[in-house]
């Protein structure tokens, strides 16, 4: 959750956000640059390490700002990154 | 009363006898385009095939009539196609997708005047070295030449047979008047033919790999949607199927392998009809409908006191060189009449050797009389 | 971050053929991406599938799926298919070619396929070229591009594809580019569930050969194309539906019913053995 909300959810307290695994399968990346560019929270950018295949993949910047949109996902034309909910979502019951 | 499927003595001409022979083979697929002569055989099956539940398509083009059948026979069925020299040309780049892909089916071609357009109408045996080396690349295939309609009949059966053991397209290369003439057939019960299926994978799916031959150089052959996830692709291709367009190893085992499959098995796959060659001093080597004329030379040379023989070739492809050349060493001569300007008679030189060979052509409506071919065996004696 | 090493989709493709021989930014990968998206949310029994491909970049894709494929010879496709669902009109058969092999040598089994409403769906990846031999021109190349046979601008109209497939009879089109994944998931499930012939076209950039001759060097320039141009314009006029440098009309154009060519087979078929029985 941002730090600061105008309007925070009713249920803040009850129900923790989601937290995101981004599996980057670094030398599958070719480095074409979407999930970088076209990531609404700008989660990713590019890293200083050079896969098997010469380019540069991605890497996470803030895990706790994606969303799980998994636009990343889809858009990967070589299947090198994906993202999954972690399973340890809990609903707190008050 | 609708019959299901035809048994006992009819009259038919050549193109239906072949069509009656395609669904008693099992045939239930049929694609084409309209050519003549071969039209009949499509008009035939387009009423026939809904009768027994099979699927008649009139496709756009030879071409797609050749990938639709493909496409059927690796769907389970039996496929067919019919067509003449125009059509025959269109189909050769798919007729290689066949042979690579090893799909079972089977190309007729009532031969006309050619090259292109021609003589529709009329008679030619112009394309029978196209049959062997129209497509391109090295491959083997098979090709059957009937010379009567109850041949058109049986030999349709036959090359069913042919394509399903060896999964190669077969093709049965008739002529215009074989297709169009009627004659008496006599067709046998279901029961007393001798029909051939495909083999069928003997492994579960994970251990299956397409183009993984038996002893006999064949490999068993799935179909779509029997869960064996497999791929085959025009391109060469190793065991898997998979593409390996970079190998050396992998072209020169594949294509060698699609050229022994058929030249391996040649003894099993060759048949002709030899008539009065024991004694023979001279021979006539034939197919087709000039085989006919070459028969009645033969019986005449032999009152006139001429021992004479008839090699008639029934598999052109592959071409039965042992045969030919077991015939040239006991002749003085051979000759060979054929509607074209000298195709097969190539192959008969190559057999024969040393053996003097004489080749007379014949284009246009009417094959080579029984005097022609007479004047040529007195020459030769 | 915990590092796994299988992609959930891994399970739909071949995984001795991975990783797939497209060049960095490739609009194939994100065409097979989709389509296999599409397959995993509607959950495909993936027994009954088939997938034909033709001659071009894209036609590798049927050797990248874990299925039934078949790879053809160029532009033929759409005949082979035609075989396949009319000898088994149980199996689901998907082409996916590009524009080259559906729409220049392929035009005329294109067309035909879909007059005759077969039950065939199309995914076309339309890269405005043909890129698998060097970049020359194709059918749906924009006036005066740069290829490699067009070194001075292509002076040839390009086809309206949406248009000709709309013309042709298909009773399901629709046009989206690869940076509009999600929609163009959704299409490809409505397509896979949908009788008759479908077309959904895909323009995929092909920043290598393409994107570099004609002034969009990487595949983020050309996304940005798409990005800028698209616009979403479901069920407008397929005529007026040109690809233009400004403008790029995305969205499905036609959503119809007609009788497929295989129920009225087994229709007609029926019909004649019934007479037939009814004589007997």
């Amino acid at each position: 959750m941002p730090e600061k909300i105008r309007h925070p959810p009713i249920d803040k307290e009850k129900v923790q956000q989601a937290q995101a695994e981004i599996h980057l399968l670094k030398d599958q990346c070719k480095g074409c640059g979407y999930c970088i560019e076209y990531c609404p929270r700008k989660v990713l950018e590019e890293s200083e390490e050079i896969n098997a295949r010469g380019v540069r993949p991605p890497k996470v910047v803030d895990n706790s700002k994606c969303i799980i949109c998994s636009f990343c996902t889809a858009i990967c034309p070589d299947f090198a990154i994906f993202v999954e909910e972690k399973p340890t979502r809990k609903t707190k019951e008050v | 009363m609708l019959q299901k499927l035809l048994t006992g003595p009819h009259f038919l001409n050549g193109d239906l006898a072949c069509a009656e022979g395609a669904l008693l083979a099992g045939c239930r697929f049929f694609a084409g385009y309209p050519i003549t002569p071969a039209t009949e055989i499509a008009e035939h099956l387009s009423q026939r095939m809904p009768e027994l539940g099979g699927i008649y398509v009139q496709m756009e083009d030879e071409i797609a009539s050749m990938a639709a059948i493909i496409g059927a026979s690796y769907s389970g069925l039996k496929a067919m196609t019919a067509t003449s020299g125009p059509g025959f040309s269109l189909m050769q780049e798919n007729i290689g997708l066949a042979v690579m892909t090893e799909a079972p089916c089977v190309i007729v071609d009532v031969m006309r005047g050619g090259p292109s357009t021609g003589q529709p109408t009329m008679p030619g045996q112009q394309d029978v070295m196209q049959a062997k080396w129209g497509s391109h690349g090295d491959y083997g295939i098979i090709a059957l030449t009937p010379a009567s309609v109850q041949e058109m009949f049986d030999f349709t059966i036959e090359a069913f047979n042919l394509s399903e053991t060896y999964r190669v397209p077969t093709l049965l290369m008739a002529d215009e008047i074989v297709g169009h003439m009627w004659e008496k057939v006599v067709i046998p019960s279901p029961e007393k033919l001798k029909i051939i299926n495909r083999k069928k994978p003997q492994v579960p799916p994970e251990k299956y790999k397409a183009f993984k031959p038996d002893d006999d150089l064949v490999p068993p052959m799935a179909c779509f949607g029997e869960g064996y996830h497999f791929h085959a692709t025009g391109l060469t291709h190793d065991e898997s199927g998979y593409p390996k367009t970079s190998s050396s190893e992998v072209q020169s085992e594949l294509v060698n392998r699609l050229c022994q499959k058929i030249e391996k098995n040649a003894h099993k796959i060759i048949r002709y009809e030899k008539t009065m060659l024991d004694d023979a001093e001279v021979a006539v080597v034939a197919y087709g409908i000039v085989a006919r004329a070459a028969l009645s030379a033969v019986r005449k040379a032999r009152e006139n006191g001429i021992k004479a023989g008839l090699l008639r070739l029934i598999t052109i492809w592959p071409f039965p060189t042992e045969q030919v050349a077991k015939v040239a060493k006991q002749t003085k001569g051979i000759v060979v009449p054929e509607m074209n300007c000298g195709q097969l008679v190539r192959e008969v030189e190559r057999a024969a050797k040393e053996t003097p060979v004489t080749f007379i052509s014949k284009l246009g409506e009417e094959p080579h009389t029984p005097m022609e071919i007479l004047n040529a065996i007195e020459g030769v004696n | 971050m915990v590092l796994e090493e299988v992609h959930p989709f891994s399970k739909y493709l071949r995984a001795e053929m991975m990783p797939h021989i497209w060049c960095p930014g490739c609009g194939n990968g994100i065409v097979l991406n989709c389509f296999v998206h599409a397959l995993d949310e509607l959950k495909y029994d993936m027994d009954k599938l088939v997938v034909v491909s033709g001659i071009g970049c894209i036609g590798r894709t049927a050797g990248y799926i874990n299925t039934d494929s078949f790879h053809t010879t160029h532009g033929r496709a759409l005949a082979f298919a035609t075989g396949v669902k009319l000898a088994n009109p149980e199996l689901d058969v998907v082409v996916i070619s590009g524009d080259g092999d559906l729409f220049a040598i392929g035009g005329n089994h294109f067309i035909h396929a879909a007059r005759r409403n077969m039950g065939i769906k199309v995914l076309c990846a339309n890269n405005l070229n043909y890129g698998m031999t060097g970049g020359q021109q194709g059918p749906t190349t924009p006036l005066e591009s740069l290829t490699t046979t067009s070194p001075y601008g292509s002076i040839e109209h390009p086809f309206n594809l949406v248009h000709l497939a709309a013309a042709s009879g298909s009773t399901f089109v629709a046009r989206w580019t690869t940076l509009h994944v999600r929609r163009l998931t959704q299409s490809i499930k409505k397509m896979m569930q949908k009788k008759g012939f479908c077309f959904v076209e895909v323009l995929a950039q092909c920043p290598e050969i393409y994107g570099r001759y004609n002034k969009m060097r990487s595949g983020l320039e050309m996304m940005s194309w798409f990005k800028r141009a698209s616009v979403v314009e479901n069920f407008s006029d397929p005529s007026k539906a040109e690809i233009s440098s400004d403008k790029i009309p995305v969205g499905e154009f036609v959503d119809i019913e007609k009788l497929s060519y295989e129920r009225m087979l087994h229709e007609k078929i029926s019909k004649i053995n019934e007479k037939a029985m009814e004589k007997v």
